[in-house]
C-alpha cells in the first residue's frame, strides 16, 4: 500500500515538463561546454572568461536586435563579432603565454573575464537588458502552455554542434584541429600553422558561447554577471563528461541540466545547483577521468 | 643562507615590523585602516602562498577558507555572551579547518587545472549553502557583531581602539608568517616542494604525495581562516560577499602582483592591488577592475615572477 501511495504521489506531469526543460537547458549548457572542452583539449587552456563571452555574445545580440529588429540576424552578428574578440584575446594575451604553464593561462584568462564582466556593467548598467522571443505561440503540455522557442533553441544547439562535429571531420581547417589535438609539434612539422589553428579554436569557441548567449537571452535576460553561473556549470560538465571529449561534454551537460530540472520540482533553483556539485564530488570519488569516457588511459 | 645574509634578513624584518608598528601613531585614521586591511589580506594571499608558490597547485576556492573563519568567528560572538576574542580565534579556525579537510580530501585527487576548477566549484558550494541558509547565517545581509575585547584569559581585558587593533593584527600576521617561513624550510615544507618540481619523483621516492597536498591544504586553509577572523573582529560583521568567488580571484591577484613563492610577495601584491583599486576608483569609480585588471593581464605576461622577483632581478642584474 505505501508503495502504491508513493507512487501516485509522483508528480508525473511535472516530471515530464521538467524533462524538456532539463533537456532544453542541457543543449544550451552542451553549446557553451563544447566550446570551452574544445579550447582545452587543444590548447591545454582553461578558459575562465569563457562565461564572459557567452554573456557579451548576449549584449552584443540584444544591441544589433535593438538596432535591426531582427533575431536571426542578431544571432548571426552576435557570433561573428565574438568570435573575432576572441580571436584578437588569444592573439595578444594567450599566444605569449604558449609554451609557459598551462597554469598561467588560467590567469590570464581570470584577467580576461574581470576586465569584460567590469566592462560590459560600464558600458550597459546593472538592469538585466530582455532579449524578445523572434516568435512566440506553443503547444498544451498538462497544466502550462509550453513555448515553441524552447524546442527550436535545442534543436538550433544540437545542429550547431552538428555541424561543428563534420567541420572537425571533414573540413580541411577542422583536420589541422584534430592533427594539432593528437600533436602539436608533429602538425607543425607538417606544415599545419599551429598558432593560426589555436587562434581559430579559440574563435570558434567564442562564437559557441556567443552564439549560446543570444539563443538563451529571451529565457532568462541578459546581465553583467550571468556569465560566472555558466562557466562554473560548463566546468563542472567539462570534468564530468571528461576534459577536452566532445561527446561526453555533451551527455554530461543533458545529465546534469535533467537532475538539475528534477531536483527543482521539489527546492528552488538556487538549491537545485547543489545537485549538479554532488555529481561532481561523486564524479571526482568514483571516476575522476569523467564519466563519460569510455576507459581511462 | 649565508651568515651575512641572514643578519641583514632579520635586521630588514625588524626595521619593517617596527615601521608597521609605528605607522598608526603617525598615519591618519583611513590611511591606518588602509594599512591593516592590507595585513590582513596580505595573510590571506600568504595562506595561499604555501599551495601556489610552494606545492604548485592554484587554489581558486580560499574564499571558502576566509568566509568560514570569518562565520566561525561570528558563531562565536553571537553565542556566547560576553564576546570571547580567543573563543572567536578559536570558532574561526575550527570552521576553516573542516572546510579545509572537506575540500582537501576531495580536491588533492586532481592535480594542475582540475584542482583548480574544483577549489573554485567547492567554494561556490559553501557560497551557495550560506547564501540561502537564511535562519542560520542571515542569507544576504550577513551577520553583525560586537567586537569583543582584546584579553588575555583571566588576567586583562580592555577595549579595542584603532591603534591596539592595527598592533594586534600586525602581532597576529607576523606571527603568522614566521610560522609559515618556518614551515617552508621545515623537511615537510621541501617534500612539498619537490611535489612542485616532479610529483612522479617524489611519489617514487616513497614520500605519500596525497597525504602531504592534504596536509598543505589544511594548513593554507587555516591561515586563510585566521585571516577571516580578524577581518570580521575589524569589520563586525560577516557577509556571504566574502565566500564569493571574486576573493579567491583577488587572493590569486595578490600573489601574481607580488610573486608567488616568497611568502612576503603577497603582501607586497595585496597592498600593491589595493593601491591600484584605491587610485583607480578616483576615475572609474566601481569599474576600477577594467584597468587593474588590465595590468594583471599584463604582468602574467611579463612579469610572471611578480613584482617581487622583478625587483630582484632588476636589482641583480
Amino acid at each position: 500500500m505505501a508503495a502504491l501511495e508513493i507512487l501516485a504521489a509522483i508528480p508525473y506531469d511535472q516530471i515530464l515538463i521538467q524533462t524538456v526543460n532539463g533537456i532544453v537547458t542541457g543543449m544550451i549548457l552542451a553549446l557553451v561546454a563544447s566550446g570551452l572542452t574544445l579550447i582545452f583539449g587543444i590548447m591545454d587552456v582553461v578558459n575562465f572568461a569563457h562565461g564572459e563571452l557567452f554573456m557579451l555574445g548576449a549584449y552584443v545580440g540584444v544591441v544589433v536586435l535593438a538596432a535591426t529588429g531582427s533575431f536571426w540576424l542578431a544571432l548571426a552578428v552576435a557570433t561573428l563579432v565574438v568570435a573575432l574578440l576572441g580571436a584578437a584575446l588569444q592573439i595578444v594575451t594567450l599566444r605569449p603565454l604558449l609554451g609557459r604553464d598551462p597554469l598561467t593561462t588560467i590567469l590570464a584568462t581570470f584577467g580576461i573575464s574581470l576586465v569584460l564582466q567590469n566592462y560590459a556593467l560600464w558600458q550597459f548598467g546593472p538592469v538585466a537588458r530582455k532579449i524578445e522571443e523572434p516568435f512566440t505561440g506553443g503547444f498544451q503540455l498538462f497544466y502550462l502552455e509550453y513555448p515553441w522557442y524552447r524546442l527550436v533553441i535545442a534543436g538550433l544547439s544540437a545542429i550547431i554542434i552538428g555541424a561543428f562535429w563534420l567541420f572537425l571531420k571533414y573540413g580541411t581547417w577542422g583536420i589541422w584541429i584534430r592533427a594539432t589535438t593528437q600533436d602539436r609539434v608533429m602538425a607543425q612539422a607538417m606544415g599545419i600553422p599551429v598558432p593560426w589553428v589555436h587562434t581559430s579554436v579559440f574563435a570558434i569557441g567564442a562564437g559557441m558561447a556567443a552564439a549560446s548567449g543570444v539563443l538563451f537571452g529571451p529565457l532568462v535576460g541578459v546581465n553583467h554577471a550571468m556569465g560566472l553561473d555558466w562557466v562554473l556549470k560548463a566546468f563542472i560538465v567539462v570534468v564530468v563528461g571528461g576534459m577536452g571529449n566532445l561527446g561526453g561534454s555533451i551527455a554530461a551537460a543533458i545529465f546534469i541540466s535533467l537532475l538539475e530540472a528534477y531536483a527543482s520540482i521539489w527546492v528552488s533553483p538556487a538549491q537545485a545547483v547543489i545537485v549538479s556539485f554532488v555529481v561532481l564530488i561523486l564524479t571526482l570519488l568514483i571516476r575522476p577521468t569523467g564519466l563519460f569516457v569510455p576507459t581511462p588511459k | 643562507m649565508k651568515k651575512q645574509s641572514r643578519k641583514a634578513y632579520w635586521i630588514g624584518f625588524g626595521v619593517v615590523v617596527a615601521l608597521l608598528g609605528v605607522a598608526p601613531l603617525v598615519l591618519p585614521e583611513f590611511w591606518r585602516r588602509f594599512l591593516t586591511e592590507i595585513l590582513i589580506w596580505g595573510l590571506l594571499a600568504m595562506s595561499s602562498d604555501l599551495l601556489i608558490g610552494y606545492t604548485g597547485m592554484i587554489s581558486f576556492g580560499h574564499s571558502a577558507f576566509f568566509g568560514l573563519g570569518m562565520y566561525g568567528a561570528a558563531a562565536a560572538l553571537l553565542t556566547v555572551s560576553p564576546p570571547n576574542l580567543w573563543l572567536a580565534v578559536g570558532y574561526g579556525l575550527v570552521g576553516a579547518a573542516g572546510v579545509a579537510l572537506f575540500v582537501a580530501y576531495f580536491s588533492t585527487r586532481l592535480r594542475d587545472i582540475y584542482f583548480a576548477i574544483t577549489t573554485l566549484i567547492f567554494s561556490q558550494i559553501f557560497y551557495v549553502i550560506i547564501f540561502t541558509w537564511t535562519d542560520v547565517t542571515g542569507g544576504e545581509n550577513g551577520l553583525t557583531f560586537r567586537r569583543p575585547a582584546l584579553s588575555i584569559p583571566w588576567i586583562y581585558a580592555t577595549p579595542f581602539t584603532n591603534e591596539t587593533l592595527h598592533w594586534f593584527v600586525l602581532a597576529v600576521v607576523t606571527a603568522s608568517y614566521l610560522v609559515l617561513r618556518r614551515i617552508t624550510q621545515s623537511p615537510f615544507g621541501m617534500v612539498l616542494q619537490s611535489i612542485r618540481e616532479n610529483e612522479g619523483r617524489t611519489r617514487a621516492i616513497g614520500y605519500p604525495v596525497e597525504r602531504y597536498k592534504v596536509a598543505a591544504v589544511m594548513l593554507s586553509g587555516v591561515f586563510a581562516g585566521l585571516a577571516g577572523v580578524l577581518y570580521a573582529i575589524q569589520n563586525r560583521f560577516a557577509a556571504p560577499d566574502f565566500v564569493y568567488f571574486l576573493v579567491s580571484g583577488e587572493t590569486v591577484i595578490f600573489n601574481v602582483m607580488g610573486g608567488i613563492g616568497t611568502l612576503v610577495g603577497p603582501i607586497v601584491g595585496a597592498g600593491f592591488f589595493l593601491l591600484l583599486r584605491e587610485a583607480f576608483s578616483r576615475f572609474f569609480t566601481e569599474y576600477y577592475l577594467i584597468p587593474v585588471g588590465i595590468i594583471f593581464i599584463a604582468m602574467v605576461i611579463f612579469m610572471p615572477r611578480g613584482l617581487l622577483g622583478f625587483g630582484r632581478s632588476w636589482l641583480n642584474r
